[in-house]
């Protein structure tokens, strides 16, 4: 019955509509992330006029009332402490929703999911405050003063936890039972078939999950402020207190003015960076198909 | 039993019959001398409780084509997936009756299932190659049954590859992604993964119904070419396919809505000399 419309490609006027409200809330999205870059720029813009971007990783230390904008040792920390995290809560992310997917009973597997998901849904400040009053005290008896990189990069862990199994398991989930079937009756055992087809498949998903958890590690603010011990310093051991830039931002905001302000936009601005590159390496890696 | 000579004791004609390295058809034990291999006796299936498959008897033989037709929904594909146990992954799936492949009990609590299944082969009605290059398609499964020398790898690789016909087309691309094989070339592909484990069995769950007419026409050919050295089952729709290529034949049918076997003889009786009412309707298109 084609000709009772122009054409079949056109669209009728509500579809139009339909697609015309739906682009203005993308646009609207995509504005959005382009005014706050906007906004990072312009107020960092005179301090990085004035010093130059060279310093902010050069400088000897974070004096800003000295002019001394080193933020190297606080990206450092932030660095290690996000990797060190992922390092921890990847694997062990992985593994549970493989434990979920292919062992546990179907009962186990789904209280086990919705724990998972409700540990994902607790405020980081409770987690902070846990840190603060068991992980730290308990890490001060073998190593003063306990607030270290090493507590920040287990609270870490636990906070980005969920957001790895649950990415994980939605990853295996959507492994065709196709490939299932195909791997049993050619008398592979379970081990095998998890190696050798299932992670190989669930692979763009279960990696763009890991990098999501790593954006989040990398973007935690309270948490990491309340146990990790906010010294500036480049850390070279795990017990050592370090300061995140994000815990920096919150820490100085409130009073800072001037460079000073400007300065700490321009630590903002670096982390913005950071999870670019980390989003433009997730998309690479998991060959354009970022979602499936 | 009619005492006609089986047609299909003869080479297909067509195609010379070297053109693989199967060898000639006949390499294996005669099809005319019919030699039970798998043994099933008042099989019976259910899912949750509701039956699939009520009291299926049957014998299938050793080197020939076993063709199980019937309306969908009969069970074939639960006869055919309880045969290499593949109906324990199914939750709710409950089995009775006796199955003997090799005069060894299938259904034995301690029996091996991963050596059950490398033993019989299944083919599926969508070609399933795993994301892999076609070399890890095939070498994966071979390694975890053992086979880890690397000359003998590809010796094996080759071989299958060769007997599937599909060497020639995939010999310089062994490394790219299966998938971005055509389905006719998929198909293949699984088939050469399973014959790489040299089963003695091959279950074919509609093996060709995905396949346009020129592809399902190749595997056909290939199907053909397995009789004698290896015992086929296949679950077809087509009927004119199951008469071209089935030494043997079983009828299914919905009754008291579980599926039973209706009629079980040499292909060209259930053609041609049916004994069952219900079969002379089916295979003439007069129902289901």
């Amino acid at each position: 019955m084609i000709w009772f419309k122009p054409s079949i490609l056109s669209p009728s006027y509500a579809d139009a509509r339909l697609g015309w409200g739906l682009a203005a809330a993308a646009g609207l999205a995509a504005a959005i992330l382009l005014l706050i870059v906007l906004l990072l720029l312009r107020e960092s813009w005179p301090v990085l006029q004035r010093v130059g971007g060279v310093r902010f990783f050069a400088d000897q230390g974070w004096y800003p009332a000295e002019e001394m904008y080193g933020l190297a040792p606080m990206l450092w920390a932030t660095l290690a402490a996000s990797f060190g995290a992922v390092l921890l809560a990847g694997p062990l992310g992985v593994a549970s929703a493989l434990f979920c997917r292919h062992y546990a009973p179907f009962s186990v597997a789904r209280l086990y999911r919705r724990m998972v998901t409700l540990l994902a849904g607790i405020p980081s400040v409770v987690f902070g405050f846990w840190g603060l009053t068991v992980l730290v005290p308990l890490l001060a008896q073998f190593q003063p003063p306990g607030a270290s990189l090493l507590t920040g990069i287990l609270i870490l862990a636990l906070m980005i936890l969920p957001t790895v199994a649950l990415t994980a398991d939605a990853a295996l989930a959507a492994v065709p039972d196709a490939y299932l079937r195909g791997a049993a009756a050619l008398g592979l055992s379970r081990g095998a078939t998890i190696a050798g087809v299932v992670l190989p498949a669930a692979r763009g998903g279960i990696i763009s999950g890991v990098l999501l958890a790593t954006a989040r590690a990398l973007g935690e603010t309270m948490a990491v402020l309340m146990v990790a011990g906010n010294v500036v310093q480049t850390p070279t051991s795990l017990f050592d207190p370090v300061r995140t830039l994000t815990a920096n931002i919150a820490l100085e905001m409130a009073y800072a003015s001037g460079d000073h302000r400007a300065a700490l936009f321009v630590s903002g601005l670096m982390l913005m960076g950071l999870v670019i590159i980390l989003a433009a390496a997730a998309w690479r890696l998991s060959g354009g198909r970022l979602h499936g | 039993m009619t005492s006609t000579i089986d047609m299909h004791c003869r080479p297909a004609t067509g195609t010379p019959a070297d053109a693989y390295t199967l060898g000639p058809l006949q390499s294996g034990p005669s099809c005319c001398d019919p030699e039970p291999l798998i043994r099933v006796e008042n099989l019976s299936l259910s899912y949750d409780n509701k039956p699939a498959l009520a009291g299926v008897t049957l014998d299938i033989y050793r080197g020939c084509i076993t063709a199980l037709i019937g309306p969908s929904g009969c069970g074939k594909t639960s006869f055919l997936s309880s045969l290499n146990r593949l109906t324990d992954l199914i939750p709710g799936c409950e089995v009775e009756g006796r199955i003997l492949i090799n005069r060894q009990d299938a259904r034995a609590p301690d029996l091996d299932v991963q050596t059950l299944r490398r033993q019989v082969g299944m083919i599926f009605q969508k070609p399933n190659p795993f994301p892999l290059s076609i070399r890890r398609n095939l070498e994966m499964p071979l390694r975890e049954h053992g086979v880890r020398n690397r000359s003998e790898l590809c010796d094996r690789l080759e071989r299958t590859l060769t007997d599937v016909g599909l060497w020639d087309e995939v010999k310089d691309r062994l490394d790219t992604p299966a998938l971005a094989l055509s389905g006719g070339q998929q198909q293949r592909l699984c088939l050469a993964r399973a014959l790489a484990l040299e089963p003695s069995v091959l279950l074919m769950d509609e093996p060709c119904s995905a396949l346009d007419p020129l592809s399902s026409a190749v595997v056909e050919d290939l199907i053909q070419r397995l009789r004698g050295r290896y015992t086929v089952v296949i679950v077809t729709h087509n009927l004119a396919q199951a008469r071209r290529i089935a030494n043997y034949a079983g009828f299914f049918w919905v009754r008291e809505r579980a599926g039973t076997l209706i009629e079980f003889g040499r292909c060209q009786q259930i053609f041609e000399e049916p004994a069952h009412d219900l079969t002379a309707a089916y295979v003439s298109g007069a129902r289901g």
